[in-house]
């Protein structure tokens, strides 16, 4: 048995009047890899929201390695060693080498130099135009640096929301080989996807509806599931 | 050789040694301080704009805040003129720590909030009712620190310590991290930045340069009247001069003050009618094909610009 890295429980939040978690909770051990799922206004964002502190939870608590989180702000949770990587996450006006320095910037010079130089070999697009501007990049090259970005950080647990949104397959296939890769070296994820590819990483699944957990399992016993079956893989 | 001091071997350095010598060899002292106070200015304003992101149009508002508590503490005091500077550096933070809620705001809301705090400052100062401390509306007059030579050589001073800073900036990662600010606020915080108390920095940062030159500015010409010391002109020259050199580098401002305030007073005071048609025209020009600033031009050939 595992140490659990992050918990979760009972977690409530509202955009004003119009609340979106009812209650959900879920727990990250470590080295071990999360997906989340849920369609649509299920309330995946703002669950990985307010597990980053993005969003206050009215209801509920959250702990990160036994420590009580839940009121922590963003930017020292990020410190803590979980790092959220939205769709948004990257700097356009800033170089990428400077956008990946930014991710690293808690970490010591001689570690950060050795991880940069590793992500360069992971991402090679990127290192090419290391001194562009964010800006210049495509979208799935964006994405790409969001990956590299957080990376740099060194993260315990990397908290993802939605890294196939806008990315062809073959993008995805490659941002799925490089996360595979870094949870060989001990990295945690927590992945909220609607792209069942990503579930070749899971160790664990949850399911999210209308703001509760619905299921919670391993993947094989997902695949077991008829009503899941149905309602994810689209099968019969 | 690293970065941070190259930039000090080909900025500062230079910069400060010029106008260190120039008075032996130009007698026009007056002029020389004008452009040591509009480099070290410029460079303040690099701070809180070219770094963080915030467009201060009331910059002004420290530089006369700096002005008034050198003087207020020459005055009523008898603070030795160096003390005195100390006095005005702080009445200039002290004025950014009381609006440090403006930062809250962003983009045209926060500079005109900026904007109407410095006319705010200016009309308590200028007030009839406090001629008993401000001397209000009658202006400052003192004459017993006059020291021009001494002065000036403290205003290079202050414009080395401006351009150490901003060099530092440059360099470092607490730079890094006010232009993440500057590009998104709420990714920096997910990057880990302490977003609140870097921008806070920044902008104590920026108002004590302000505060520091505007101290120094009341030292220098000793006679002021509020307006002078508040006039909007000079944080419109600032940020233009910035602006037009390319901000959040250390050689841009730099650029954009001698090239700027130097046509401005080559031509500016003789021939004011075509001074402003230069001006305007420049400034067009810079805004269709150079809207980065001066700078960029080098920036776009991939060349790593101080």
């Amino acid at each position: 048995m595992t140490a659990e890295l992050l918990e979760a429980q009972g977690l409530e939040a509202a955009y004003g009047r119009v609340q979106v978690l009812w209650g959900a909770g879920l727990s990250v051990r470590e080295r071990e890899t999360v997906v989340l799922l849920g369609a649509n206004g299920a309330g995946k964002t703002t669950l990985l929201k307010v597990l980053m502190g993005l969003i206050a939870a009215s209801a509920g608590e959250v702990r990160f390695q036994g420590q009580d989180i839940t009121r922590l702000r963003t930017d020292r949770r990020v410190r803590l060693g979980i790092v959220y990587m939205s769709e948004t996450s990257g700097f356009p006006g800033l170089t990428i080498a400077e956008n990946i320095r930014i991710g690293g910037q808690f970490v010591g010079a001689a570690e950060l130099r050795r991880r940069t130089a590793e992500l360069y070999t992971v991402f090679p697009a990127l290192a090419e135009r290391r001194r562009a501007l964010a800006s210049s990049l495509s979208g799935g090259q964006r994405k790409m640096l969001g990956v590299a970005k957080a990376l740099a950080a060194g993260p315990k647990l990397l908290v993802m929301d939605e890294p196939s949104a806008g990315l062809s397959p073959l993008f995805v296939k490659e941002v799925i080989h490089v996360l595979a890769r870094f949870r060989e070296q001990g990295l945690s994820l927590l992945i909220a996807e609607q792209n069942v590819k990503f579930l070749e990483l899971a160790d664990r699944v949850y399911t999210l509806d209308g703001g509760r957990i619905g299921f919670a399992g391993t993947v094989p016993q997902m695949r077991a599931d008829d009503a899941i079956r149905r309602a994810y893989f689209g099968l019969k | 050789m690293p970065k941070a001091l190259r930039h000090v071997l080909f900025t500062l350095v230079p910069v400060v040694v010029a106008f260190a010598l120039l008075p032996s060899v130009y007698s026009n002292q007056l002029l020389l301080f004008n452009f040591v106070i509009y480099l070290a200015l410029t460079q303040g304003f690099n701070i809180i704009y070219g770094f963080t992101g915030y467009l201060p149009f009331g910059y002004v508002g420290f530089f006369g805040a700096g002005a008034y508590g050198f003087a207020l503490a020459v005055m009523h005091l008898h603070f030795p003129p160096l003390a005195a500077l100390g006095v005005g550096a702080v009445a200039a933070v002290l004025l950014g720590l009381v609006l440090t809620p403006l930062l809250r705001l962003s983009g045209a809301y926060f500079a005109i909030a900026n904007l109407a705090a410095s006319q705010a400052v200016f009309l308590i100062v200028s007030n009839p009712n406090l001629t008993a401390i401000t001397k209000g509306p009658y202006g400052i007059s003192l004459s017993g620190v006059f020291s021009p030579g001494f002065t000036y050589g403290v205003a290079v001073a202050i414009l080395a310590a401006t351009l150490g800073l901003v060099i530092y900036l440059r360099n470092s990662r607490f730079g890094l991290a006010l232009q993440a600010i500057r590009e998104d606020a709420i990714s920096a915080g997910m990057a880990g930045i302490n977003v609140v108390l870097s921008r806070t920095i920044a902008w104590l940062l920026s108002a004590l340069v302000a505060g520091l030159v505007g101290g120094v500015f009341a030292w220098y010409i000793s006679v002021f009247y509020p307006e002078t010391v508040f006039d909007l002109g000079v944080s419109i020259f600032a940020i233009v001069f910035a602006l037009f050199g390319g901000t959040a580098t250390i050689l841009g401002p730099i650029l954009g003050v001698i090239i700027l305030y130097g046509i401005y007073n080559v031509i500016g005071i003789s021939t004011p009618q075509y001074f402003q048609l230069i001006y305007g025209v420049l400034i067009v020009g810079l805004v269709l094909f150079l809207p980065e600033g001066l700078v960029s031009i080098f920036k776009r050939r991939g060349i790593d610009v101080p």
